[in-house]
């Protein structure tokens, strides 16, 4: 390791302080605030590779975002300046999205606990997607309804309920609604409207 | 929002968000915008920048009446008292915009003679059946003409919609006194109604001094008119009340009887609360309606053959009376080539309701045993639901259930908190790792119709997947099982349609296939021989097209064209519509009933307030907006009555409510909801003192759920003394999961409170930061005190009541946390939409904590 002498640290030193020079002409909001360090910093979002148009994932407000990843891993989001809406702004709900993709405490695993269980065991998702899939054929065909005593036409099932659509997106909706009522004869299905 | 959708023909804010900016006055009220929807609240101080007034009508002070000109305070469940008296300011100073309201509106309709309203007979209406505790409708009527309701959200059918009255709207024009004479014409019947709502009765019902309802009065009407618009914002605070649609249709009234609505800065603007929740309303995972506000067959209505069903739910003028080309096309796309004339389209196949199951009775038949697997993607009812309490402990009844989200929600732990013992809760239960907007592609509908597509930028983690990805493969297993069978009932789970192409190593499928079917296609059994619809117009009902959710055709309008992934703003020059910024339904309108920003001839009102105006050179109607109105009808149209009309022919060229089947904003509301034909104002189900109004002490028709686990306080009742009335916070996000598990969010709110004010605190010896416990029938919580002025005491009809506010966001998982809020609330609903009463109900309170 070199050391510096006094004297080349105080010619750094005066090489990276902004008054002399201001006063030999620079502007204080340019030139002359620039230092070695300011020199070497580069936006975060430079190191991005792809960036996507965002919607926040919170209220109906609906303020777009720009999600920015490197590498395949989210590295920043914030608001779309186009946006009509927000115009680059977000809420401190809607500038938490980074930290909700991120969260510490999201799941990456399927969790099941069986019957009288104390505990979450992991799972395969293939498994737990057949488990399903045989218990919502059981309790359609142990539940479902042709016709009431009074022979009035029902076609349906009043032993499977769906909660649930509000945070999610219009075609996930769309699906859910096309196979749980259109195709399996469910009637219990609502969402967050009148929550 | 049957509210809108019965005043003005579709249950959706009525003006995009920006626009707010355009407005010369704005009321908030039921809504803390600047805390709920802050970037929305930029185009109030926008508005307010350029001069315009800003009032805030509420139960608390807040930061929305901080950065108001106005606060009025009002006690929590009044507001239609409040806006009662603004209905009767208007109406007795003659401040209505008369040609507006005279032409656009059914004003001076005449009403069936065996009409009385609430004013005559103490606090109900004509035609309520105190046995069946419900309304019979006849006498609602126009003279002589039944009226169908809009088909819009959550309709309550109460009127058969095709039968002989009916079809007489097209023989004639509907009855109207244009002198305003006739003693039963819309006019006097609501003078009549409104008349005891004067600004002293205002006072002693809300608590709100005269002296500043007044001002309220003033700067509204002073602020509409020709030159001059106002806009009203509203949220849940007017929707989670015992008669939160009639407080909605008051407000709805009021713009109506102003002239604001349809015209630049003026309307009603609906703040929802979840990303996609309109998408969810239009495309309900809702159990009463079928995408695009088709009513769900229902077993006790004659809906037997399809045949029944259209005739019975198609309405025969205006807007609606395409419905049939919607419904069949919607089959179509479920049931494709196993869709034929002779089977009805596959209308058969589908379920029939033959009730309420919406979300309260939901919870209740779990309780019971009646749904035995359950799915819940994306929230979280052990928070989030009335008598959370109640509801935690009936999930145990349940053989199984599926919740889909990011984390361990209190729903998906509810086996092994408090005092549940897992080893006597037999459910299975699956916790399955959802994915995010920005991992998963897709669109949103935000609070003003606007569709907005988001992109796929990075991959879920682990094992998570979206809710399309689960719905699809699911459908694909459950599909499979069902293949060989050759019983009728599994006949729809065979023929339902299921094509989507996936993608990538995880068999992601691809959700642009899916908007499109929404979009709608011409009817081709080959996926490679499908063309997009660019417009609804060209639906048909013969079997030719297919399309997901009518009001959604436009948004995929080409193969190669997703508008809602269009990104291009107006500059600042531009007219400031941004029609070319993804898509608002329908057909990328976006102020609804636009028709109105312009006067019977066809001119804009006033320079100031251009929007749509008739271009007689091209014998079109053009402007800054895509026309709520046929493009080509002008101004001067009148129906040709000797052929009969229906349809679109039936409808003047200056009515521009087309979705209603006259034409008119209904002031007044023959069918379409069940409480009353005018918002009339009556005490929560658990008030503090008795309707100083009438003798009908609440709504009669609210739904009570009622049960030893339910129970409601009596009125005035001396061991509840206090209101209580909920809320949210900036900070969180309803129940709470996806913002009290991130760790800025959580460190920004980090635990549950109570506000309590300062006289309130002294008189029980409670100071900030103190343990206090709120407790009602259904259940007790503790949490911190957070003494405030922001809440202060009322004197209501001479006594004094004090009001609490906690915020429901809070439950025992994630960084930030506190009990939930909604052990202490009721399942109680609105008749009309079920929607519970969180936002008015009485409580004790007392310093210390819970034995625990
Ligand atoms: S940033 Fe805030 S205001 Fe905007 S959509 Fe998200 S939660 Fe709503």
């Amino acid at each position: 390791m070199t050391r510096r002498t006094i004297a080349d640290r105080a010619r750094g030193f005066l090489r990276e302080w902004s008054i002399p020079r201001q006063i030999a002409g620079q502007s204080h909001r340019d030139e002359a605030a620039r230092s070695s360090l300011s020199r070497d910093l580069r936006p975060r979002l430079e190191e991005a590779d792809t960036v996507g148009t965002g919607i926040c994932p919170y209220c109906a407000v609906g303020c777009a975002q720009r999600l920015y990843a490197r590498d395949g891993r989210l590295i920043h989001v914030e608001g779309d300046p186009r946006s009509p809406i927000n115009q680059g702004t977000l809420c401190p709900k809607g500038a938490a999205t980074f930290g909700l993709l991120t969260s510490p405490q999201r799941l990456q695993h399927v969790l099941y606990r069986a019957p009288h269980a104390d505990r979450w065991e992991v799972k395969p998702l293939d498994w737990a997607m057949d488990r399903i899939a045989a218990l919502v054929k059981r309790t359609r065909d142990e539940t479902f309804v042709r016709e009431l005593p009074d022979g009035t036409r029902v076609n349906h099932t009043l032993g499977l309920a769906s909660l649930g659509g509000a945070t999610l997106d219009n075609e996930e909706n769309y699906l859910i609604k096309k196979f749980f009522s259109g195709g399996l004869g469910m009637v219990w299905i609502e969402n967050q409207a009148r929550v | 929002m049957p509210s809108l959708g019965a005043t003005y023909g579709r249950g959706a804010a009525t003006l995009p968000q920006w626009d707010v900016a355009n407005a010369d006055a704005i009321l908030i009220m039921g809504s803390n915008m600047a805390e709920s929807h802050p970037i929305a609240y930029r185009f109030v101080l926008q508005a307010k920048q350029k001069g315009a007034t800003v009032m805030h009508a509420d139960p608390r002070f807040t930061r929305t009446s901080a950065m108001a000109d106005l606060y009025a305070p009002v006690r929590a469940g009044s507001d239609i008292a409040f806006l009662g008296g603004i209905i009767r300011h208007i109406l007795e100073n003659d401040l209505w915009f008369r040609e507006y309201a005279l032409h656009y509106t059914n004003l001076a309709t005449i009403i069936d003679e065996r009409f009385r309203g609430a004013d005559e007979l103490d606090g109900v209406f004509s035609g309520w059946d105190e046995e069946g505790r419900r309304y019979v409708y006849d006498s609602w009527q126009y003279e002589g003409m039944t009226v169908p309701s809009s088909l819009a959200e959550h309709h309550v059918n109460t009127t058969e919609s095709f039968n002989d009255e009916t079809k007489r709207l097209s023989h004639a024009p509907v009855p109207q006194d244009l002198t305003l004479e006739h003693p039963n014409c819309v006019y006097r019947i609501m003078r009549r109604h409104y008349a005891r709502y004067t600004p002293e009765m205002v006072e002693r019902v809300t608590g709100c001094p005269a002296d500043v309802f007044l001002k309220v009065c003033e700067a509204l009407t002073r602020n509409s008119g020709r030159e001059r618009t106002a806009t009203i914002c509203y949220a849940v605070g007017w929707t989670h009340h015992s008669t939160g649609v009639q407080i909605i249709r008051a407000a709805a009234i009021i713009q109506a009887l102003l002239g604001n609505v349809g015209r630049p800065g003026g309307g009603i603007l609906a703040l929802r609360g979840h990303t996609s929740i309109q998408g969810s309303t239009d495309i309900p995972t809702l159990y009463n309606m079928l995408p695009g506000y088709l009513p769900m067959p229902h077993a006790y209505k004659p809906h037997d053959t399809l045949k029944d069903y259209l005739e019975i739910e198609e309405t025969p003028t205006g807007w609606w009376s395409n419905f049939p080309k919607y419904a069949v096309s919607l089959f179509r796309a479920w049931y494709g080539d196993a869709a034929t004339p002779g089977n009805d389209w596959g209308y058969d196949w589908l379920p029939r309701i033959v009730g309420d199951h919406s979300q309260l009775p939901l919870t209740l038949a779990v309780r019971d045993g009646i749904i035995k697997g359950l799915f819940v993607m994306g929230q979280n009812p052990v928070v989030g639901s009335s008598n959370a309490g109640m509801v935690r402990r009936g999930l145990a009844n349940l053989e199984w259930m599926v919740v889909r989200d990011f984390t361990e929600t209190e729903t998906a732990a509810f086996w092994h908190h408090g005092d549940a013992r897992p080893q006597d809760i037999a459910t299975e239960v699956f916790l399955m790792p959802c994915t995010f907007a920005g991992e998963k592609a897709g669109s949103f509908t935000n609070t003003h119709r606007l569709v907005q597509w988001h992109d796929a930028v990075v991959e879920g983690p682990g094992d998570s997947r979206s809710e399309l990805w689960f719905m699809h493969h699911l459908a694909l297993r459950v599909k499979a099982l069902y293949a060989g069978s050759t019983d009728p009932k599994d006949a729809p789970v065979r023929h339902l349609t299921w094509d989507y192409p996936v993608r990538g190593p995880k068999q992601e499928p691809d959700a642009e296939a899916v908007l499109k079917e929404i979009n709608g296609y011409t009817w081709a059994s080959d996926p490679a021989e499908r063309r997009q619809i660019a417009d609804f117009k060209d639906l048909k009902d013969d079997g030719s097209t297919a399309c997901g959710c009518w009001i959604y055709c436009g948004a995929f309008p080409a193969d190669d064209h997703n508008k809602t992934r269009d990104r291009t703003p107006d500059g600042p020059d531009g007219p400031g519509t941004h029609l070319n910024w993804a898509f608002a339904w329908p057909s990328n309108r976006r102020t609804l009933n636009n028709r109105a920003s312009a006067d019977p001839d066809g001119k804009p009102w006033s320079e100031r307030k251009r929007l749509l105006w008739w271009d007689a050179e091209q014998e079109r109607w053009t402007g800054h907006d895509e026309p709520d109105f046929p493009e080509e009808k002008p101004p001067h149209f009148e129906p040709d009555w000797d052929s009969k009309p229906t349809g679109m022919d039936a409808i003047t060229g200056n009515d521009p409510f087309i979705m209603i089947a006259d034409g008119k904003a209904s002031l007044f509301v023959p069918s379409g909801l069940k409480d009353g034909p005018l918002p009339t104002h009556y005490e929560p189900l658990e008030s503090p003192v008795p309707n100083p109004l009438y003798k009908q002490q609440g709504n009669p028709t609210a739904k009570r759920w009622e049960h030893d686990d339910n129970e409601l306080h009596p009125i005035g009742d001396p061991a509840h003394p206090y209101v209580l009335t909920t809320y949210r916070l900036t900070e969180h996000h309803s129940g709470g999961a996806p913002t009290r598990s991130v760790p800025t969010t959580a460190e920004l709110q980090p635990e549950g409170f109570a506000e309590i004010p300062p006289e309130l605190a002294a008189e029980l010896g409670i100071t900030t930061l103190d343990w206090v416990v709120l407790e009602t029938a259904r259940g007790a919580i503790e949490t911190r005190a957070l003494v405030t002025e922001r809440l202060r005491p009322f004197v209501i009809d001479g006594r004094r009541v004090h009001q609490i506010g906690m915020p429901w966001h809070y439950g025992w998982h994630g960084y930030a946390t506190g009990d939930i809020a909604n052990v202490l609330t009721a399942c109680v609903g609105d008749p009309n939409t079920s929607m519970h009463e969180n936002k008015a109900l009485t409580c004790a309170l007392r310093k210390g904590r819970l034995a625990r």
